[in-house]
């Protein structure tokens, strides 16, 4: 067993890092505090590469894999969450134009995607379906040749921003399997009665757009349908396999960057007449910390790699992902107790990292969900 | 114009606690991450920009190990053509050393400018790039923060002390040493990062350039590291920040330093 990244991982990770490192720290604070997502910063990103990697390159990606997406995620989460999260989105629900989307659509929207001139989004969850995808009640009906959309969606990344959203809605309401119901349809938001009201308040991830989305008869053309009609809960649960994957590396960039943070803070601050670090009791949360990432970092690198290797393993996905999302909230709240009341103070990064690390437990299937579907795997249904 | 930039792989000490080692002769390098040393990174942006000016072409050159070939894949990636290792061998170098090896390889290349950083992070001695100008009876400058290009020349500005900046034409072929800040270094993308994959990174050992290992010692070598003895004299000022900025005052103005 290899668990070793080759040259080429390597060197992607190292160049996302210095990237991150360089460009990052000039921004991030005022980027939160602002609420405002830095456009010329993603441009710049996806100049050098570090959007979609894993777009094929027949698409304009660089034809690498979920690995190579999510070490760069991780290093972009180390430096700064709301950043990391911003760039993450631009791509976010492509899965399912690469997976599914005719060649047409591959074509038409992939490339303008890594070449960071278009965003895109994924709308799933609404106000009366959250975890429970499969009530998503934005109804998509056929009228001629167009699809004509009504409904609402919520907590939606890039809902303001996006040119173009993935809306995850209901065509058949009449079959009688709830899971054969949905379908997922792409929507230019330039459409009329696309409406977003970007969200503003939230905990963490600030620098990240997130709105909610009111649709009112929308139409497009019947070409817009991505995959099969009906298929769409399926489509969705394929989606989740690969992204729980790399948002995993979210929650691993998240926790090394706050004991990163950590380290820094207890080799300096001096108490009782030497270095924190000094004592014992620091000594064994660092050691616990760094265990922890090590632990939720090789897991993370494993289903990533499986899936580029063709192996889909949900249960082992949602293990990863479950376990990064707690990583980061466990280390993230140690890092900040360490810092004391400076790290209470947003003159200090941890702070924002502590309000970032909640929204990795909740998104991308509440912590709840995840275990729901690894024991569900284990035990089946009875 | 064919560049030829010779880069080292050096550990990075900033905000690092150094140790030093069991045998008192080197810092231990466990736990330390290496980059490519920055002032090379400004020579190697320079080169490549160089290239890009004037469609040549940029090789570059490092002596060292196989972990060291990192520096080279870098420079692979943001837009080197060739790139060459000359294999260290476990050996500890010296400048002079350093300098031989290099001028072995870089002999057999075409070339109308070689460029190296100005010194190195970690030893700080900055003698290669002259040493190498020796060995191959080249023209040099060192510390030079501004390249343009002429006919056969190359007019080249050096910042001396004193503020005083000084302007200076010298033929080509020739040697430059490059002082940081020069250029805006371009980050290295994943585009490049998969080019560099497909590029040549040759190695070559000490004995394919027909010297001998055991002359190969080093002229200088360390004796011992230690941490200098901790001296007294240092004041702290304690107090209200009103009598403290006063009694700073006063020894500055008893110094001299203030009149
Ligand atoms: C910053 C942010 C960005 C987001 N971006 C997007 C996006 O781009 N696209 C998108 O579609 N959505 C997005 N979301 C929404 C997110 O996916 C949902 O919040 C999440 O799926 C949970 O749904 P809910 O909020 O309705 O919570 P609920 O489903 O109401 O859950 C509330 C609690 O009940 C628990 N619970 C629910 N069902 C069960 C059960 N069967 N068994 C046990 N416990 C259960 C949950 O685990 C949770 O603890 C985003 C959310 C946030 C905060």
């Amino acid at each position: 067993m290899d668990f070793d990244l080759s040259r080429e991982q390597m060197d992607i990770k190292k160049a996302a890092r210095e990237f991150a490192e360089k460009e990052f720290p000039k921004i991030a604070r005022e980027c939160e505090e602002k609420e405002e997502v830095p456009r010329d910063l993603l441009k710049k990103g996806a100049e050098l590469g570090f959007v979609g990697v894993f777009i094929p390159e027949a698409y304009g990606g660089a034809g690498l894999g979920f690995l190579e997406h999510a070490l760069i995620l991780e290093e972009f989460w180390r430096m700064d969450p709301g950043l990391g999260q911003q760039f993450c989105s631009l791509t976010f629900g492509s899965e399912e134009l690469i997976l599914f989307g005719t060649e047409e659509q591959k074509e038409k929207y992939l490339p303008r995607l890594t070449s960071g001139d278009a965003l895109m989004g994924f709308a799933i969850t609404e106000p009366d379906a959250g975890s429970d995808a499969a009530s998503a009640s934005t109804r998509a009906e056929l009228i001629g040749e167009s699809w004509v959309l009504n409904g609402n969606k919520v907590m939606i990344g890039n809902g303001s921003l996006a040119d173009f959203i993935l809306i995850f809605c209901l065509t058949d309401p009449d079959n009688p399997a709830k899971s054969h119901r949905h379908s997922v349809i792409l929507v230019e938001t330039n459409t009329p009665g696309y409406e977003a009201d970007k969200i503003l308040g939230k905990m963490g991830i600030r620098a990240a757009d997130t709105a909610n989305i009111f649709l009112s008869d929308v139409k497009v053309p019947k070409e817009n349908l991505i995959g099969e009609r009906g298929k769409g809960f399926y489509q969705l649960m394929a989606f989740f396999d690969r992204s729980r994957a790399y948002v995993s590396a979210h929650g691993v960039g998240l926790a090394q960057g706050a004991l990163d943070l950590a380290i820094k803070h207890v080799k300096s601050r001096v108490q009782f007449g030497q270095k924190l670090a000094a004592f014992q009791v620091t000594q064994f949360k660092i050691a616990e910390m760094a265990t922890k990432v090590e632990l939720a970092r090789t897991l993370t690198y494993r289903v990533c790699s499986m899936l580029d290797r063709g192996q889909v393993d949900s249960k082992l996905v949602a293990m990863a992902k479950w376990n990064a999302g707690r990583t980061a909230v466990e280390v993230v709240d140690e890092a900040l107790q360490l810092h004391g009341g400076y790290g209470y103070m947003n003159d200090h990064d941890i702070e924002r990292f502590y309000r970032a690390a909640k929204v990795l437990e909740i998104y991308e299937g509440t912590k709840e969900v995840e275990k729901i579907v690894i024991a569900r795997r284990i035990l089946g249904r009875f | 114009m064919d560049v030829v930039v010779c880069l080292r792989r050096v550990p990075f000490t900033q905000e690092v606690d150094l140790e030093i080692d069991k045998g008192q002769r080197q810092i231990l390098a466990e736990n330390l991450a290496f980059v490519l040393n920055d002032w090379d990174n400004y020579a190697l942006e320079e080169a490549i920009s160089l290239k890009e000016r004037t469609k040549g072409t940029v090789t570059a050159i490092t002596v060292g190990t196989e972990e060291d070939e990192e520096v080279l894949r870098r420079a692979l990636a943001m837009g080197a053509d060739t790139a060459i290792r000359i294999d260290s061998e476990g050996l500890t170098l010296d400048p002079r050393n350093i300098a031989r090896l290099l001028a072995r390889v870089i002999r057999g290349l075409r070339f109308h400018l070689i460029l190296t950083g100005a010194q190195s992070d970690d030893l700080n001695e900055g003698c290669v790039g002259a040493m190498l100008a020796e060995e191959l009876g080249l023209p040099h400058a060192s510390v030079v923060n501004k390249i343009e290009l002429g006919e056969d020349v190359l007019e080249i500005k050096v910042e001396l002390e004193g503020g005083i900046e000084e302007i200076s034409t010298i033929k080509l072929p020739c040697l430059l040493t490059i002082q940081t800040g020069i250029n805006e270094p371009r980050y290295v993308s994943v585009m490049g990062i998969r080019k560099a994959a497909k590029k040549e990174l040759k190695v070559v050992t000490i004995e394919e350039l027909s010297l001998d290992k055991e002359a190969l010692v080093p002229d200088v070598y360390v004796e011992r590291l230690f941490y200098p003895p901790e001296t007294g004299g240092a004041e702290i000022l304690e107090g209200d920040p009103h009598i403290v900025a006063e009694k700073i005052l006063r020894i500055l103005r008893e110094r001299g330093v203030i009149s």
